[in-house]
């Protein structure tokens, strides 16, 4: 444990010394404020133009129609910025020889793993609650519906633990840090995309397979604000099988 | 301290060593001498755990490298081929990140860090970044990387390389220092360095030991010339001073065996120079019959050749990084 924070402790001073987590940061809060912003105006639009003519249809929800397509799309976002967060984790350390430092210290890969994961997810959440400032400021304005908000933001940081171990693989299996990059953006897309295989694959077993395995189909559920054990699973493992694979390549790559 | 047996290693089809065997005691330096490619970093790297062997065994301190690997690790420094630096880290940061991760307690993470820091001559730069600092001084951050938490055995791989005349001189002071308190094994292809901070000497040579000496009996072995061994069949009194008087001849010594197989003769000269034809010109113009004549080649003659015998050659493209 001790190991772990150090090795934690670490990680998060490189990522806020170097200016790409910064970089990251801003990126990311720009396009979703713009996201945001863009499907406000036209749910405001969108509502005037209801009162102005039809009173009594059914209330128009601002999960719905704002959150909820923004929040799928923030989900686009983090899946084109998490690699850039992981891609230096392994392979700066092969690259600069630091690498040999941690083998021949007396901890464990495992330690070394979970120290660089654990890092990177706090680096994560700590932008999914900048991009909190959006629902924050608008509550004062209107009434916004926390209990779906919270299951959204909830999916995206156990989507994130997907993201962000698949990235750590990736970061494991080169020193090359755009070539890191490159393979989780195509391990990621790859899972996010599954989900729109399904019609093609048509009514089957098969299909339900591969729905279960798309990353979207499971945080669209989070987004309409449903927290099902069965995604949880989903994630988890998901996480669970990043790292593991991590670990197994850290390991392998001392027999070369 | 530390016995190494039948030490191999290959990558795929290539050996990188094979049957390596040595033992080093309590407090000696070991030197780890041999050319470009000849193994030291992989034997190094065996022994620090940082990648497993084909075959063979090792125990640093009493625990095996194979069932023991933390507690080797514990108990060893080691200076990489590349000194493992964080350059976004200040000197001190990542000193202490060190000590942390070597398992360090807190009250003599500082005691380390301070010790460390003085004994390499860092104390100066303690703040500064290390990605600014010059490759010696990048060099002994490395070196109290290896230090700070006082390890049994320090593993050193070219601790010296591409630093510049001064530098080099600081860092084998340094080494020397540490022979005190720690068993140091540390690979060099200079052997007046190895002769210099070693008791012991370990030659590898393609993956293989050519020679384990001692500093003494090793220096003189070394050739200082080229050696060749001459007969013919006349007896004349004159041959040895004629063959003396031919340039590049340092010395002719007669052979005891000298009998009715004719005359024998050791004749030296410069290291380098090929003097055969002169020499054979020379007995068959004068009609005293050429026998016989060979070059003597000592047995560790080939690995020598690649070795940088002479400081100059090794440190002089280097002059002009003077440190900071
Ligand atoms: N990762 C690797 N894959 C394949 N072959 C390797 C690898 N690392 C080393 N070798 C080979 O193993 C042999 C020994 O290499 P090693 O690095 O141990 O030599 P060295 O004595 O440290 O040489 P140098 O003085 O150049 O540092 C060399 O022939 C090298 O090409
Ligand atoms: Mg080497």
């Amino acid at each position: 444990m001790k190991n772990i924070s150090t090795l934690v402790g670490k990680e998060l001073q490189l990522y806020f010394i170097s200016p790409i987590a910064y970089v990251v940061a801003m990126v990311f809060l720009a396009i979703s404020d713009f996201l945001f912003y863009n499907q406000i105006q036209y749910f405001s639009g969108l509502s005037m133009r209801m009162m102005q003519f039809q009173n009594d249809l059914p209330e128009l929800n601002l999960h719905d129609a704002v959150f909820q397509p923004t929040l799928l799309n923030m989900g686009v976002i983090l899946l084109l910025i998490v690699p850039l967060l992981t891609m230096r984790l392994f392979a700066e350390e092969k690259k600069e020889h630091t690498s040999e430092l941690l083998m021949t210290s007396p901890i464990t890969i495992t330690e070394i793993v979970f120290g660089k994961f654990i890092a990177v997810m706090f680096v994560y959440l700590l932008l999914l609650i900048l991009s909190l400032h959006v629902p924050l400021m608008l509550s004062v304005a209107v009434d916004v519906s926390w209990k779906p908000l919270f299951a959204s933001y909830f999916g995206l940081f156990l989507m994130g633990g997907v993201f962000l171990s698949f990235g750590l693989f990736a970061s494991a299996l080169t020193e090359n840090q755009m070539i890191a990059a490159v393979i989780s953006f195509g391990i990621l897309i790859g899972l996010w995309m599954v989900g729109t295989s399904v019609h093609a694959a048509g009514e089957s077993a098969f299909r339900v397979v591969v729905n279960y395995l798309s990353i979207s189909s499971h945080l669209s559920q989070f987004v309409k604000g449903l927290i099902s054990s069965r995604s949880i699973t989903y994630f988890v493992s998901m996480s669970a099988l990043g790292l593991f694979l991590t670990h197994r390549v850290v390991e392998s790559q001392r027999w070369k | 301290m530390i016995s190494v047996e039948g030490l191999g290693k290959r990558y795929g089809d290539v050996i990188a060593i094979d049957d390596v065997n040595f033992s080093v005691g309590k407090g000696e330096v070991l030197a780890f001498l041999g050319p470009n490619g000849a193994g030291k970093t992989t034997t190094m790297r065996i022994l620090t755990c940082f990648m497993p062997a084909s075959s063979g065994t090792a125990s640093i301190a009493g625990y095996d490298i194979f069932e023991a690997p933390m507690e080797v690790k514990r108990r060893i420094g080691y200076l990489p081929e590349t000194p493992p630096l964080y350059q976004e880290m200040t000197v001190t940061e990542y000193l202490i990140f060190v000590a942390k991760i070597k398992g360090l307690s807190q009250s003599n993470r500082k005691k380390g860090l301070i010790g460390a820091l003085e004994k390499t001559g860092l104390s100066d730069v303690s703040k500064r970044l290390i990605g600014n600092l010059s490759k010696g001084y990048r060099q002994r951050v490395g070196l109290a990387q290896a230090l700070i938490h006082n390890p049994e055995v320090l593993i050193l791989d070219e601790p010296t390389v591409g630093l510049d005349p001064r530098q080099i001189i600081e860092i084998r002071e340094l080494i020397k220092g540490l022979a005190l308190e720690h068993t140091i094994i540390l690979s060099t292809h200079i052997l007046p360095e190895a002769t210099e901070v070693a008791q012991k000497i370990v030659i590898i040579n393609r993956g293989r030991i050519v020679a384990v000496d001692s500093q003494e009996h090793l220096s003189s072995q070394v050739r200082k010339s080229e050696k060749m061994s001459l007969r013919v069949r006349s007896h004349h009194p004159d041959i040895s001073g004629k063959i003396k008087s031919i340039t590049g001849v340092l010395r002719v010594t007669p052979q005891a065996d000298s009998n009715d197989l004719g005359l024998g003769f050791i004749v030296e000269s410069n290291l380098g120079d090929d003097i055969r034809d002169k020499v054979a010109k020379v007995v068959v113009e004068a009609g005293w019959g050429l026998l016989e004549m060979k070059p003597l080649k000592l047995s560790l003659e080939d690995v020598f050749l690649k070795l940088t015998t002479e400081e100059t050659l090794e440190t002089i493209p280097h002059t002009e990084q003077v440190a900071l």
